[in-house]
């Protein structure tokens, strides 16, 4: 299908070819980097960076990315300081926004914000989060951070740990994994916090095996933990956050005393208190190389959806 | 099981109007909420409930005397009673008979139960949008926000509360 021109919503919009595409590319724009040697393909280009809710990794990675490739940005981050605090429409600020730019990087608490703003925009759609249904491309790097760690994503177990409910990128990460052939998905999590059963019966209907568990001791057999944070902000009720928060902690003695030697822990990060920094500096630790091969991967998405050859 | 002749002899025919026969048993009072009939509006109306049916075991029937539902009433029902049929009446004979059908995208006719679905924001020009999963156990999927409803949250979300 290719990635030229096309809004970037949900994972399940592209498939295994492209992601391998997308991937190849982030190699290349790794090398670049390293080089120093990054061509300005996209030096005639604006990219609009809407973020109606706080953003750090995803929107700076997303600047850097325009920026090394010689496009513009503008932008901005939370409604305070914009005409949506004066009531302005969600599709208005959108409709003008696509008349501006040449592409829209869009974060909003709402679920299906992305796929609305790519029904009015013209220009391609690059979904930065919406609600906790999709982060797309924060499972395009988590998939890309685990081939680059294990040199490939079939046959490997992960370890879905923590806010499984309303984690964004917990349900993108699946979408993802449908496409190639993982040996098993375990999940850890509070019983309120499972995973949503549309969630659970996409996996199971795309031959996903998972395997729900509440003992964190299970870890023993993954080779990617991915950690993610209690979703504070989703909660309808902060008195159900209450009885969740710290039910959790990863740290260096657990994944002494049970993980493989050879296992990764990955966080799309922010951490509050499930990762605790004393795996910072072990080698188990590989959420900092994730987040920083958010640059290369989003150079190469921005490359591939503007067509910078 | 036989209808006993005194069941039948319980409600007249109508002249002219609807029947929406074959109406899952206990929903027929959701039926009229759907079409936002509270009874004061003085159309002649019949309801009877749990009825013996030789295809559904029980179910309802509502006559309507000199009213006939809109295609987009005809959609909600199907999404509460798929084996409802609605028979228009003319000078006491049926004139048109036919089964309601559950589209399989089903657009505006109700809203999504996810209070951040993007069609619950206000103010925008969005219209909700659900593909049907499944007919036999119905459920339908909002296909913005990925939220599956049940019949159980269809009713809640058409009338404003469980049956």
């Amino acid at each position: 299908m290719g990635w030229l021109n096309r809004d970037i919503v949900n994972v399940l919009d592209f498939n295994r070819e492209d992601l391998e595409l997308l991937f190849s590319k982030a190699d290349e724009m790794r090398r670049e980097l390293k080089d120093n040697h990054v061509k300005k393909i996209l030096s005639d280009k604006i990219i609009g960076l809407a973020f109606f809710e706080p953003s750090t990794r995803t929107r700076m990675s997303f600047e850097t990315a325009a920026k090394r490739l010689g496009a513009e940005t503008v932008g901005f981050t939370g409604e305070e300081g914009t005409s949506v605090a004066k009531g302005e429409s969600f599709a208005d600020t959108i409709k003008m926004l696509d008349s501006y730019v040449d592409s829209i990087v869009l974060r909003h608490k709402y679920e299906g914000a992305a796929l609305f703003a790519s029904d009015i925009a013209d220009h391609p759609i690059i979904n930065g989060g919406d609600g906790r249904s999709h982060h797309p491309t924060q499972a395009f790097l988590d998939l890309y951070t685990t081939k680059t760690l294990f040199n490939e994503i079939d046959g490997l177990t992960f370890a879905l740990i923590g806010d499984l409910k309303y984690s964004r990128t917990v349900s993108s990460l699946i979408f993802g994994l449908s496409m190639f052939k993982p040996k098993e998905i375990i999940l850890i999590s509070p019983p309120q916090l499972s995973l949503r059963e549309e969630i659970k019966m996409f996996a199971l209907n795309h031959g996903l095996k998972l395997r729900e568990e509440r003992d964190i001791s299970v870890i023993s057999d993954a080779d990617v933990i991915y950690v993610t944070r209690i979703q504070k902000e989703r909660f309808p009720d902060l008195q159900e956050y209450e009885k969740v928060r710290g039910s959790y902690k990863i740290t260096k003695k657990l994944l002494e005393t049970y993980a493989k030697k050879t296992a990764k822990v990955l966080h799309p990060l922010p951490r509050v208190d499930e990762l605790s920094p004393d795996v910072d500096n072990t080698t188990y630790q590989a959420y900092f190389i994730q987040a920083s091969l958010g640059v290369p991967l989003r150079m190469a998405l921005l490359s591939l959806v503007l067509g910078g050859e | 099981m036989n209808i006993k002749k005194d069941d039948k002899l319980l409600v007249s025919k109508i002249e002219n109007g609807t029947v929406i026969d074959h109406i899952t048993s206990g929903r027929a009072l959701v039926v009229l909420k759907i079409l936002n009939i509270k009874g004061n509006e003085g159309y002649r109306i019949a309801i009877v409930m749990n009825v013996p049916s030789t295809t559904m075991g029980k179910k309802d029937i509502v006559k309507l005397e000199d009213y006939y539902p809109n295609s987009e009433d005809l959609e909600k029902i199907s999404l509460i009673a798929p084996s409802a049929t609605i028979n228009i009446i003319k000078n006491y004979e049926i004139v048109k008979k036919y089964k309601v059908e559950i589209p399989s995208k089903i657009k505006g006719t109700l809203k999504c139960n996810n209070p951040t679905c993007i069609t619950r924001k206000s103010n925008e020009p969005i219209t909700s949008s659900f593909t049907l999963l499944s007919r036999d156990k119905i459920r339908i999927q909002c296909d913005y926000c990925g939220s599956i409803l049940t019949e159980e949250d269809i009713i809640k979300e058409l009338v404003g509360e469980s049956q």
